[in-house]
Parts: structure tokens; sequence; C-alpha cells
């Protein structure tokens, strides 16, 4: 009963989050990111590695947006455009309803605190000569005008938050696990108060059981906080667990952008429903039809012409070596770049 | 199971001698055997013993550590009993090993060819012309429709997926009748790991091997293997057939490692994440070494360790709950 209760109170506050999250929080717009590549004596750049080609997507208030695509497809390389990490080769980033593509380092700083990045690595990304409290509080230190006390109390406000002690404040990251440490990288994050975090596989490289800890965790701040993920992995069940849509990208572009119901029980394109299809099931008794992909991600310097996944699709016809498909969309906010669907569903 | 098992461990102890006079028991009393023809696959989470078990098996266990106790055989030789140079032959031969990172196997001065070609020679003393013919063969085999180009590029030229596959086209070079996958597919994308599991389910009919699948991956565990050990703090705490292991699970920590798992299948709204973390192998928890993180513990469980016991015909566990 009790039980029964609490779920109904959860649906009412997600339909809630769901009703205020209409407004797009995050926008990129046609993004391109060439890197040059440098040959011969002379260094000249002789081609460009091209990590993410034309991409668009919006993320609205208080949404996840999952990411997901084979090893080198450009996730993080997006998520850092994004960011203005990396400057766009090409392309528009609107951070609530302002463009901030082409805004100087000291104007960005105003935004900065409120977009905010956690990565996989939980070991490389903190520094290891810092403590615990100086990694959480360097950010209210550099963005904020707090006082000391003021910084050490949001700094053991956040500890607890994220499920640590205290006491942690004065230890250093190599004397804790690597959950622990990515608990920490979740902290610093949540310093300023940001409205979106980029979750660049923060779970990849933990353990099952501590993964399941992790994402516990950042789905309850989401809903306390009101945040809006980007949140990239190559796990597509880890994805499906944490999104509420999900795009998927093949050689820096998108293949199929959707709400996750839909994209995960109705893939489109071939490459979704081969990536789908590819997952290790638990599930001993049904056993899912395989789709064999053969042979490897093309080199992004030398991206297949037109369909960028045509060497590797069994339905590979004429045109997609001819043209490029566009995002087409198949109603209900389901969008796929493919040929076969050209004339729509 | 009638037939009599290809490999046989038993006993088997290999501890870490760490400076301060601590002793990391990183594989405490582990007995298992596989069959010929079967994969068996070890479970669990990081720091659990599954790499130091394979390495135990290969014998590449280096200072601070050594197996203490126990018996290793290889068809009713007992591998613990050889000198350096017989497990050489031995590695290569019978038992071959590919590794999560397929450079700790390649070596980045050679190409693939070379490092075929020389593999073959050792073993098989093959003169130089048949070798290459045969690595070109295995290439091939492993999927590289062109060959011939493979064999003169570099390590680094190939792609992670393409570095596995050339590794695992060594490994069964001379077709060893174990192989002993140290997580294959770990650092891999899902499309290219379906490619090199379903390559070595392949290989393995084709050449009748053995394979000792080690995996965190409880759905390349469902997919690929016959049978399963789950490990924890050094031990096996449940061993049975991967029907019963996903249809009736046992183990408090099994079930734990199911319920964290995020699933195509299932949605749910929080995730069944096990409390606290692995304990390192030099200090486990007093009893059961899962007590400290098990939501079934009862007071026996703090006083001493469970065995590893039957309950039923192909089924065993470690937890007194099943006593
Ligand atoms: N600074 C750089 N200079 C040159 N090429 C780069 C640079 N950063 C990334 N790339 C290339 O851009 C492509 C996309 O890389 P990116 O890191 O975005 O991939 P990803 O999808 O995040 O992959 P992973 O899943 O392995 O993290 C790759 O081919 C990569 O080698
Ligand atoms: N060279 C070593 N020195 C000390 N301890 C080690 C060493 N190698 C492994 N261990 C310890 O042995 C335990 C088992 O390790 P390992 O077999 O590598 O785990 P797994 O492969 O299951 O992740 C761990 O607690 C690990 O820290
Ligand atoms: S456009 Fe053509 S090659 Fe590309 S996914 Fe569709 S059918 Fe396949
Ligand atoms: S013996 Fe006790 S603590 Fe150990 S797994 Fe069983 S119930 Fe849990
Ligand atoms: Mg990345
Ligand atoms: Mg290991």
């Amino acid at each position: 009963m009790a039980l029964e209760q609490q779920l109904t109170n959860n649906e009412t506050s997600q339909l809630h989050n769901q009703n205020q999250g209409n407004e797009i929080l995050v926008e990129a717009k046609n993004i391109k990111k060439y890197f040059p590549i440098k040959g011969g004596i002379l260094k000249h750049t002789v081609g460009h590695v091209k990590a993410v080609d034309d991409v668009s997507l919006s993320i609205k208030q208080g949404e996840t947006l999952g990411l997901v695509g084979e090893s080198g497809s450009g996730k993080s390389t997006l998520g850092r455009v994004i960011l203005r990490l990396l400057e766009p080769t090409e392309g528009e980033i609107i951070f609530d309803k302002e463009d901030i593509s082409h805004l100087s380092n000291r104007k960005l700083r105003n935004y900065r605190k409120n977009m905010q990045i956690v990565f996989q690595d939980p070991f490389a990304s903190l520094n290891s000569k810092m403590s615990v409290g100086e990694l959480i509080e360097e950010p209210l230190l550099v963005q904020s005008s707090a006082t000391k006390p003021e910084r050490k109390q949001k700094c053991i406000d956040l500890l607890e938050k994220v499920g640590l002690r205290a006491s942690d404040r004065t230890k250093y990251p190599h004397e804790f696990s690597g959950g622990q440490r990515q608990r920490i990288s979740i902290a610093r994050a949540l310093a300023l108060n940001p409205k979106f975090i980029i979750c660049d596989e923060p779970v990849s490289a933990l353990d099952v059981s501590i993964q399941a800890q992790v994402l516990n965790l950042m789905a309850d701040l989401q809903d306390e906080f009101n945040l809006t993920y980007l949140f990239i992995a190559h796990d597509l069940s880890v994805v499906k667990h944490i999104s509420d849509r999900v795009a998927v990208m093949y050689l820096g572009r998108i293949a199929e952008i959707a709400p996750k119901k839909p994209l995960y029980d109705n893939p489109l394109h071939p490459y979704t429903k081969a990536l789908l299809s590819s997952v290790p099931s638990t599930d001993v008794k049904h056993r899912r039809e395989k789709i064999h992909l053969t042979g490897d991600l093309p080199s992004p310097a030398d991206p297949p012409s037109g369909c960028a996944f045509r060497t590797r699709c069994i339905h590979a016809h004429e045109k997609c070596a001819l043209e490029r498909p566009e995002l087409t969309d198949m109603g209900d906010g389901h969008y796929v770049a493919c040929h076969l669907y050209d004339q729509g569903r | 199971m009638t037939q009599k098992p290809l490999l046989e461990v038993e006993g088997l102890k290999t501890y870490f001698y760490l400076d301060n006079d601590l002793v990391a028991k990183a594989v405490d009393g582990v007995d298992f055997s596989i069959a010929p023809g079967e994969t068996l696959a070890i479970v669990g989470e990081s720091g659990s013993g599954k790499s130091i078990t394979s390495l135990s098996i290969m014998q590449l266990i280096n200072k601070p550590g050594r197996i203490i106790e126990g018996t290793i055989h290889l068809h009713n030789e007992n591998l613990l009993t050889k000198s350096g140079k017989q497990m050489t032959k031995i590695r290569g031969n019978d038992i071959a090993m590919i590794f999560q990172e397929p450079m700790t196997a390649l070596n980045p001065v050679y190409t693939i060819g070379n490092q075929i070609i020389e593999t073959l020679r050792k073993h098989k003393k093959y003169t130089k012309q048949v070798a290459r013919e045969k690595a070109i063969e295995l290439l091939k085999l492993v999927g590289f429709p062109r060959a011939e180009q493979i064999m003169n590029e570099y390590p680094h030229q190939l792609s992670g997926g393409m570095r596995q596959r050339a590794m695992i086209a060594m490994a069964i070079s001379c077709e060893p009748k174990l192989l002993i996958a140290d997580e294959p597919s770990t650092a891999l994308d899902v499309t290219i790991q379906a490619q090199i599991l379903d390559l070595l389910q392949e290989m393995k009919e084709r050449l009748d091997m053995s394979i000792l699948l080690i995996t965190h991956d409880l759905g390349v565990v469902a997919e690929y293997a016959d049978r399963v050990l789950v490990m924890y703090g050094g031990q096996v705490v449940e061993e049975t057939s991967v029907e019963n292991l996903f249809e009736h699970t046992k183990h408090p920590y099994t079930n734990g490692l199911l319920d964290s798992l995020p699933s195509l299948e299932k949605e749910v709204k929080r995730l069944g994440a096990i409390r606290g973390t692995v304990p390192p192998a030099h200090s486990f928890p007093k009893g059961c070494r899962f007590s400290d993180r098990c939501p079934h513990v009862m007071d026996q469980c703090y006083g001493s360790n469970p065995d590893l016991l039957s309950i039923e015909p192909n089924h065993k566990v470690r937890c007194y709950l099943y006593d």
C-alpha cells in the first residue's frame, strides 16, 4: 500500500517534470567539428577528421538525452563543442535562448556555471594532488563570491548529497574506489548549481553493482534539482534506463533520434537495428535474432560518400552512395536519416 | 558430465605477499573443471580473482605473487610440476590466452604477419613458406578479407576490433585445446563485440577447443557460455549451468549482480544496486566474505565462511541460506 502510494507520487512528480520540460534548454544547430590532419615534413594540412559532421539536436529543460554510438563516432567531440570546450568548425549553440557560439571567453564564464561535465575515467579526471574539499570547492572559489565558511558548508552538503561523508573532505582521490571517485566528480559538477550536465560515459569504467549505485544517484539528483542531462554511453541498456530520448550517432552524424520507447521498440535505421540486436541479453529463454555487421567503422578522415553507413549496411542501394540521407520526420518526435524512409513510413 | 575433463583445477591458492606484511589472497581455494569443447565462464566484479585464476593456469604469476597450493591438471598431467621450459611449450601449443588489451600480446615493432609466422614456426616447425600461407589462411578465418595486406601492417595501423581479431588468429594458430579469453570484448563496441564472440564460438566448434571465458558481462555469459562460476573474494560462490544461473539464481551476490543490471527487456524505476564495494584481497570481512554487503546477512554469517556445497546436481552455492 505504502509502496503504491509512493509510486503514484513518483508518477505525478514525473508528469510535473515533463510539463515544465517543454522549454528547450540546449540547442545545437548544424554543428561541424573537423580536426586537421597534418602530414609531410612541412606539416601541411593534408585532410580532416570529420569528427562531427552536421549535427543538430535539442534538449529540453529537465530532460535526459542519451547519446550512443561506436567508439570514434564523435560523441565526446559533440559534447565538448556544445560546452564550447572545443570551438565548432561550423554551427551554432543556443543555451537558455542565447546564442553562445560566438561569446568571448569572458562572457562565456557566466554560462559555464550552468554547464558542467562529468567524465568517464574517475582516475584521470580528478587532480590527485588536491584534497576532496579543494576539488569540490575549486569551482566555487573561481566562479562564485562564496566565502570560505560558505564554501566549506556547501562542500559538506554536496558530499552528503552524493552519499559520501563530511569527513571525506580532507582525503585525497587515491583513497577512494572508482565509484566513490565518480561521486566526487558529480559533487564537483554540482557545486555551482548548474542547469545542464554532460555525462561522458560516467559509469563505463565501473562494475555493474557500483554502476547501479551511481545511476540511481544521478536520477535522484536530476529529480531534486531539475537537471538536464546529455548522457553519453556505449551501453545501450544503461542509456535506455536513464534517458527520455536517445540519439544514435554513426561516423559524426546522427542516424536516428527518438523518444526512448519508439527507439528501442521500433528502431528504424539499419544501424540502430544492428546495434540493438547485438546487445547480449541475460534472457536465456527468448533469444533475439542478431543482425551481423561486417567490417569495422570506416575512418572519419575518409568517410564513405552518400550514407556513411553504406559500407556495412545490408540494405544499401544505389542512391546510398550518391546522396547523403537527411533526418526525416517520421512523426511523434522520431527522426531517421536513411533513404529507406525518404517517402516517410 | 560423463566426459573426462580437459582441465581440472583443485584447491588453487594464489597469494600476493605485499610490502607491509599483508597477504592478498587473490585466489583462495578454487576448484573447477572444463570438459572438452565446453565454454566455462567466470564472472564477478573487478578484484574478485578472475584474472589471477587464469594467469595461474598459464603460470604467468609474477612476484610478489605465488601459487601456494593446489593442482592444475591438463589431460591428467599436473602443470604445476612442469619446468619453465616445458610450460613455455604448453603455452601456445595446448593452452593459449587472449587478453582484454590486445597490445599486451602484440609486439608493436613487428608486422602482424611476422608475429603469426614466428608463433607458427616456434611451435609447429613449419618452413617459412608454409607458415606464411598458414598465417594468411588464419587471418582470412578471423574475418580479414584483405589478409595479404594485413600481413604487412603493424598493430597500431589496426582498429581495436581488428587487433583483437589478429590476436585471436595468433592464439588459435597452434590449435590449442584450451583457449583462455580474459575480457576479450570489454573494450569493444557491441557490434564488434558480437563479431569477436561469434568468431570465438565458431573457432571453438571448428577446432573442438574448450574456452575459459572471463567476463564481467552477464549478457555475454548468457549468450556464449555453457557453465558459469561466479567469483567473489577469491573464491567461487556459485557454480551451475547458464540456464540455472539466470532462471534459478541462488547466491545473494549473483542476485545482486543481476538486479544491478539495466536491461533492454524490462524497465525499472530504480536499479537494485549492491551496497558497498568489493573488499581488497588482503582484508576480507570475517566469516562470509560477502557479509558486509549482503542483504540477507544473519548472525551465523559473521562467524565463519560457508563452504561451497552441492545443493542440487549441477548447482553449487557458498551461502548459509542453503545449508
Ligand atoms: N583533438 C583531436 N584531434 C584529432 N582528431 C580527433 C581529436 N579528438 C577526436 N578526434 C577524432 O574524432 C573522432 C571522434 O572522436 P570522439 O572522441 O568524439 O569519439 P567518441 O564517440 O567519443 O568515441 P569513444 O566512444 O571512444 O569515446 C575520432 O576519429 C577521433 O580520433
Ligand atoms: N600484482 C599484484 N599484487 C598484489 N595484489 C594483486 C596483484 N594482482 C592482483 N592482485 C589482487 O588480487 C585480487 C584479484 O585480482 P584479479 O584476479 O586481477 O581480479 P579480476 O580479474 O577478477 O578483476 C585483487 O584484490 C587484486 O588487487
Ligand atoms: S541510406 Fe542506404 S546505406 Fe544508409 S542506412 Fe539507409 S539503406 Fe543503409
Ligand atoms: S552466507 Fe550469509 S552473508 Fe554470506 S551470502 Fe549467504 S546469507 Fe549472505
Ligand atoms: Mg568519447
Ligand atoms: Mg581481470
